[in-house]
């Protein structure tokens, strides 16, 4: 009784009324994200409420380096666009273009995130750490939230990375895929925001 | 090694609790002992722990729901009678800030742990069923989300014998509940509880919302859903929109309690009354989330044993969106004394009286449906009727605290505690038990008690008069909520009286236990053989009960809004398609109990500063999240013979039914 079945393909031969997995997949994630985006309207709300409580401590002007921000922007819009590249691949069902594909869009992404820390350890060795002003806490927050997101997506595509190896580029890794690029666009947008409304606003 | 835990947290010292520990702890050996007994386990785990079968998650968290229920409802009892006691020379029987514990986990307990896993249980139940479909959209995620909610009640029972529960009421009160002023673990073991179901609810409204809108069966447009569908999927909308704003404000509130940081603090730039903001931002909404499933409820009970299609269908959809919307709009009013300007204060308290209008709608709509129908008094019937009459009381009492100068007045008293209780009993919990005693039949195949199930009604619903309206006595008298212990001797005899209110619901709550064990011992007299005991109008009442795990061997085609009503109407109904198909259905997983599993360690490893098992249990949530990604065959077929030999069986039975109906 228990047979089992791999290939999407041949689940509607067998059973004509099962629904298409990988829409409702899709579907469901992009559901999933705009619930996460309540999740940082919230904290872009908190910023916007306690963004001003500097409480003597430092303010945007002292702690802010656009020229940095600028080459830390850079590394994630060309991920982006390294990884729309990817999915190009992946739809073509070139395996070694896809891994290639998805190196260069985690090394810069690594690029991002590892200048996201060094600008929080440089804030936190010069006392401006989240524990110093309702300023703070909000800035670390909402920019660290961005940043966890970025590295459970890079988790992601080591993930994706090793299954696509192991396995070839199947149905399910496809909508895997499609799911995981959604998600690296989103932060995209995220990130946006997070640039105009954190850092240009407070600077203009 | 055990960050701040030690044996002194063990509350040896004081009876009450240890009383209250080693009850919970006996009666849970006693049932583990029982399962190991008649060997269960491995029944327990293969057919239900690990089950990704709708109908089986549906009754886990009914069951879930129903222990909490009880043990917030012993909350409850220890704050009434306290009450009754603690008046002037009398201390009563429990310490001001035991006391402040019970009355934040009663209001915990009672949304999130009881409220919250009945409702998410029924929609587990009867959605797929509803909708023609044969699960849910994601089956895996369904029993994560249920072993998450688990997680919290565990980490919630867990508070009640090792360390302490928040003393900072269920909503939270800034900034006591800040590291400062609240040193102690109580305010974590909150925090992670509420957090960890808060998430589990938040992936559950995603799924439902997903089913209900990719998987109708062909022909049920969205205006042929029946209401309860309807009513779900509008909570779903409320719960992904509202639920990431309390993950939002747990977590900030985390990171001010756990890294120093300043959101919710009184220096160096937090802004406490965000707090009350962000919370009933999510709040206000909840209260809907937890109602409009009801009001769906209801909506099916009254057409089904009216005989009469449900009046006003349309009127009831746009109702129900109109509530959605406004939900969103009044959380102020949870506050208007926090010092807004007359404008603010205007706009939120007009926003709230609208509410009024669309629910107006609604029980008009329930009440013209009876009108001239063929009433059927049986228990659904009963929970409806009882909540029209009272649920409309709370209604107004509402509409009266939109009032902000009144609300000045009554805000924070008893008045308000009578208010919402009165919203809630009959407006969520009535229509849950309305919901389980017209649904239990089609789960397990028999119907419940109906001698019983009215005694349990009654309970109820005198109880609830009896215990409330002498706390809206009280708000006018100018009783603060909350109080362990008062000097004014006027209050005493309206609290006596309340208590004897709780304790009848007590009787009720006894005769509800008393119902499942004569209902189940008395099964074969009560058992449904067709399907469909009460005569009922839509899907759900199509397949046997218990239904097959596919639900429908064939599905349905969708024209009418009451679809099985029109297809016995027509004849349709009960003919035994000429051929099968192989069925794909989900493959059981042990994925969600080992999440809620690695959770719970961790939930327990943040309240208590154990790092390393913190460390190691979000690890493990991460690891068996990764390796379940690759798996792309947990699905299994049913054979269109298997198919076909329980369809059989199933049209064989009802051959016999309708003979002994001719004779």
């Amino acid at each position: 009784m228990n047979t089992n079945i791999s290939q999407n393909a041949s689940v509607h031969a067998v059973d004509p009324e099962h629904l298409d997995h990988a829409e409702i997949r899709t579907f469901g994630f992009w559901i999933y994200l705009m619930s996460d985006l309540v999740l940082f309207s919230v904290l872009f709300a908190t910023y916007a409420v306690i963004g001003f409580n500097t409480a003597g401590g430092p303010a945007p002007k002292d702690i802010f380096d656009l020229p940095y921000l600028f080459l830390e922007t850079m590394f994630l819009l060309i991920s982006s666009f390294t990884f729309g590249l990817t999915i190009i691949a992946l739809h073509n069902g070139k395996q070694k273009q896809v891994i290639a594909g998805l190196i260069i869009t985690a090394l810069l992404g690594l690029g991002f995130i590892s200048m996201e820390i060094n600008e929080f350890a440089g804030l936190i060795a010069e006392g401006a750490g989240p524990d110093r002003s309702g300023f703070l806490s909000a800035f670390f927050t909402l920019v660290g939230t961005h940043g966890t997101h970025v590295f459970f997506g890079l988790v992601w595509i080591f993930v994706m990375m090793g299954q696509v190896m192991k396995a070839g580029i199947t149905e399910g890794i496809r909508s895997r895929m499609m799911r995981l690029s959604l998600f690296w666009h989103f932060l995209d947008i995220v990130w946006i925001g997070v640039f105009s409304f954190v850092y240009l606003m407070r600077l203009i | 090694m055990f960050g701040k835990l030690t044996l002194s947290d063990l509350p040896f010292d004081d009876p009450i609790i240890m009383g209250a520990v080693v009850s919970a702890t006996l009666a849970g050996l006693i049932v583990l002992g029982l399962i190991t007994y008649f060997k269960k386990w491995s029944y327990l785990w293969h057919e239900w722990l690990t089950s990704v079968d709708h109908k089986r998650i549906g009754v886990m968290y009914i069951v879930l729901g129903f222990i909490m229920l009880l043990r917030g409802f012993a909350d409850a009892i220890m704050m009434r009678s306290q009450q009754a006691l603690a008046a002037g020379a009398s201390e009563g029987y429990l310490s001001p800030h035991h006391y402040d514990m019970i009355f934040g986990s009663h209001g915990t307990i009672m949304i999130i742990f009881a409220a919250m896993p009945f409702v998410v249980g029924l929609m587990n139940l009867v959605i797929p069923h509803q909708i023609g479909a044969r699960d849910v959209a994601f089956p895996v995620l369904n029993s994560i989300s249920f072993w998450l909610t688990a997680a919290g009640a565990g980490l919630i029972m867990i508070s009640l014998g090792v360390g302490e529960f928040s003393n900072t009421g269920w909503s939270g009160l800034a900034p006591l509940f800040e590291k400062i002023y609240n040193p102690g673990v109580g305010v974590d073991y909150w925090m992670w509880a509420f957090q960890i179901a808060g998430v589990g609810s938040l992936l559950t409204a995603i799924n439902f919302l997903v089913t209900i809108v990719k998987m109708r069966a062909p022909g049920m447009t969205f205006m042929k859903m029946p209401l309860f569908t309807w009513t779900t999927l509008t909570t779903n909308v409320l719960m992904i929109l509202s639920f990431p704003v309390i993950t939002g404000a747990l977590f900030l509130l985390t990171l001010d309690r756990y890294l120093g940081m300043h959101f919710f603090t009184n220096e160096l730039g937090g802004n406490m009354m965000m707090w009350n903001n962000l919370f009933w931002m999510w709040g206000h909404p909840e209260v809907y989330i937890v109602i409009l499933p009801a009001f769906g409820i209801f909506s099916e009970v009254v057409a089904t044993f009216s005989r009469k299609k449900l009046f006003g269908y349309v009127s009831l959809v746009w109702a129900t969106a109109a509530i959605m919307i406004l939900s969103f709009t009044v959380w102020l009013h949870h506050f208007f004394t926090m010092g807004n300007t007359v404008d603010v204060n205007i706009f939120f308290g007009i926003a709230t009286m609208l509410i009024a209008i669309p629910t107006g709608v609604k029980i008009y709509d329930w009440l013209f449906t009876m009108y001239r129908g063929r009433i059927s008094f049986k228990t659904p019937m009963y929970w409806t009727l009882g909540f029209l009459s009272i649920f409309v009381i709370g209604g107004m009492t509402g509409v009266l605290m939109a009032i902000p100068p009144a609300d000045y007045v009554v805000h924070n008293s008893l008045f308000l505690i009578a208010h919402f209780h009165n919203m809630l009993i009959p407006g969520a919990l009535f229509g849950y038990f309305a919901g389980l005693s017209y649904w239990f039949p089609k789960v397990f195949g028999f119907r419940l008690d109906e001698k019983w199930g009215k005694r349990a009604f009654w309970g109820w619903a005198i109880g609830f008069m009896v215990a409330f309206m002498p706390l809206y006595v009280l708000g006018f008298m100018g009783m603060p909520r909350r109080l362990e212990h008062y000097v004014n001797m006027a209050w005493q005899p309206w609290l006596i009286v309340a208590v004897f209110g709780a304790l009848i619901i007590g009787a009720g709550v006894l005769a509800q236990i008393i119902q499942f064990y004569i209902s189940i011992r008395d099964r074969k007299k009560n058992i449904d053989r067709t399907g469909d005991p009460w005569d009922g109008r839509t899907l759900e009442w199509m397949s046997s009960s218990p239904p097959p795990v596919y639900n429908f061997a064939v599905i349905p085609k969708v024209d009418d809004r009451d679809e099985w009503w029109a297809m016995k109407e027509s004849g349709t109904a009960y003919k035994q398609p000429d051929e099968y198909h192989d069925i794909i259905m989900p493959k059981n997983v042990i994925r969600g109990p080992v999440i809620g599993g690695f959770v719970l360690v961790f939930g327990f490893a943040m309240v208590w500063d154990i790092w390393w098992l913190a460390i190691a249990g979000i690890l493990g949530v991460i690891t068996t999240v990764i390796i379940g990604s690759a798996h792309d065959d947990e699905e299994y077929v049913i054979p269109a013979a298997e198919v076909k030999r329980i369809e059989d069986e199933r049209f064989k039975a009802l051959a016999l039914v309708n003979e002994e109906k001719k004779e």
